[in-house]
């Protein structure tokens, strides 16, 4: 590959960062995911105001404070109704909500059911870490039933949640499975997520370096997925279903029409609704 | 995932090469001050002033970089795509690769390991240029960056290699809301 530089004026990922400073731990995988998303949103060249990030809980969920764009750092799993709102309000935003595993599929599993099912044009990326980080180190729905901690000796012994799966068996639109310390893949899945029309969902594993120091390794366990992206969903449930969790790479696309965001009907006075309600 | 090896940077220009080699430099500096600041929220302060006083030293080679343009009577260097041989400049820090409780010996060789990229990275520039000044000016940059690597491992090689159970904490950090 040859390349040659040309010259051009565009916004760079530093335009999307706000002045406060970061908190996570050193090594810590949301932190990439930080870069990842400012690149994104540099590389399709959205003005920090045409976009707006909302989260819930979580160190995860803190992005929305490190970026310039509109923010919201909500409560703990309820991210997914927050951007749900704010998208058919202002269906001109390009909203994008961000949490952990906790917070989108423990306390906020229900809310991720039914954001898949509506189909409303967001990009929800959640960084999995299979572990509540900020909470000092719980077992989480994505945590394997074998993991040994000090606060499951021997484990859950529960079955891990499935979250791409059961995205796709929900109704998701798009469907991704990243790697907080693949720059290059994860920015590009990020990017089309947020072009593809509906609701995009983004498994990003994202290391936690305190809580999970055996995630160090997952930077030698990943592998691009070995087949391109299906829009058959029972193919892409298949292969997720068979594969061992670390094939990255955008999985699944559809082609089902989102929730149509705009006012349906003609906007009536508030006060005429009101009389209709008077006693 | 990218494959690095076959990456040809080929710049036509040492306007184009002064405008990398600037914002490489920047970029490293201001990745080291951001890792000095979580060092520093999690109570590392040697390795958060180790990385503060490689954020003043990558600045310094900036200006240095800026004398260079000076040197070369160039006006206003050109707004350009970087082109990386990774997602991030070449002498930017992995942000993978660190912890709250690395010591500086570690740290340093996360810094060694930046300023070799930055040497392979100009090479590889001198390599597929077409411009004979640009390839001289990159050769240089490659040979002042092959410097930097041999004070750093000095630099490191005054520190300690880690404890077998360095990473161990009993109270590990506790993130607020
Ligand atoms: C209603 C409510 N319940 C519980 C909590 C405590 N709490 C804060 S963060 C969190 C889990 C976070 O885990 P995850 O979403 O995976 O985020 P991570 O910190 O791992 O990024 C919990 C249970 C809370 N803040 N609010
Ligand atoms: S506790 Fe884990 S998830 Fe939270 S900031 Fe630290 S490394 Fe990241
Ligand atoms: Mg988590």
């Amino acid at each position: 590959m040859s390349m040659t530089a040309e010259t051009v004026n565009k916004p760079t990922p530093a335009d999307y960062r706000s002045g406060i400073k970061p908190i996570w731990c050193p090594g810590c995988g949301d932190y990439s995911v930080l870069l990842e998303i400012t690149k994104a949103l540099a590389t399709l060249e959205l003005r920090s105001e045409e976009v707006a990030i909302i989260s819930g809980i979580g160190c995860s969920s803190r992005i929305p404070a490190y970026s310039s764009c509109y923010g919201f750092h909500g409560v703990h799993g309820r991210a997914l109704p927050v951007a749900t709102g704010l998208k058919v309000a202002r269906p001109d935003l390009t909203v994008i909500a961000t949490g952990g595993d906790g917070d989108g599929f423990s306390i906020g599993g229900n809310h991720f059911l039914h954001a898949c099912r509506r189909n409303v044009n967001i990009t929800y990326i959640v960084m999995d870490n299979q572990v509540y980080g900020m909470t000092k180190g719980q077992a989480s729905p994505t945590t394997d039933p074998d993991w040994d901690s000090v606060l499951t000796p021997g484990g859950t012994g529960i079955r891990a949640f499935q979250p791409l799966v059961i995205a796709l068996a929900s109704g998701a639109n798009f469907v991704a499975r990243g790697f907080a310390g693949d720059p290059a893949g994860t920015t590009n899945m990020i990017i089309e997520g947020i072009r593809h029309p509906g609701f995009s969902f983004i498994q990003i594993l994202s290391p936690c370096a305190t809580f999970r120091p055996d995630q160090r390794e997952w930077r030698n366990m990943v592998r691009e997925a070995p087949v391109p992206f299906t829009n058959d969903p029972s193919r892409a449930a298949n292969r997720i279903m068979t594969d061992d969790g670390f094939n990255i790479g955008i999985l699944y696309r559809g082609d089902r029409p989102p929730y149509e965001t705009g006012r349906k009907g003609t906007p009536r006075d508030i006060d005429t609704i009101a009389e209709e309600f008077s006693v | 995932m990218s494959n690095e090896q076959n990456i040809q940077i080929n710049l036509a220009n040492i306007p184009q090469l002064l405008a990398h080699a600037i914002a490489l430099e920047n970029e490293a500096s201001e990745r080291y001050a951001d890792l000095a600041d979580l060092m520093e929220a999690h109570n590392n302060y040697d390795v958060a002033s180790l990385f503060k006083k490689m954020s003043g030293i990558e600045q310094l080679h900036v200006n240095h970089i800026q004398e260079m343009v000076k040197r070369h009577r160039i006006k206003a260097l050109p707004t350009v795509t970087y082109h990386w041989l990774s997602p991030e400049g070449p002498e930017t820090t992995d942000t993978t690769d660190l912890h709250y409780l690395m010591n500086p010996r570690q740290a340093l060789k996360l810094a060694m390991y930046n300023e070799q990229r930055a040497c392979d990275y100009y090479a590889n520039i001198a390599a597929h240029t077409q411009d004979e000044e640009t390839r001289r000016l990159a050769q240089e940059l490659s040979a002042e960056e092959a410097e930097h690597v041999g004070m750093v491992r000095v630099w490191m090689d005054k520190y300690p290699e880690p404890e077998a159970d360095w990473d161990q904490d009993d109270d590990p950090p506790f993130q607020p809301d």
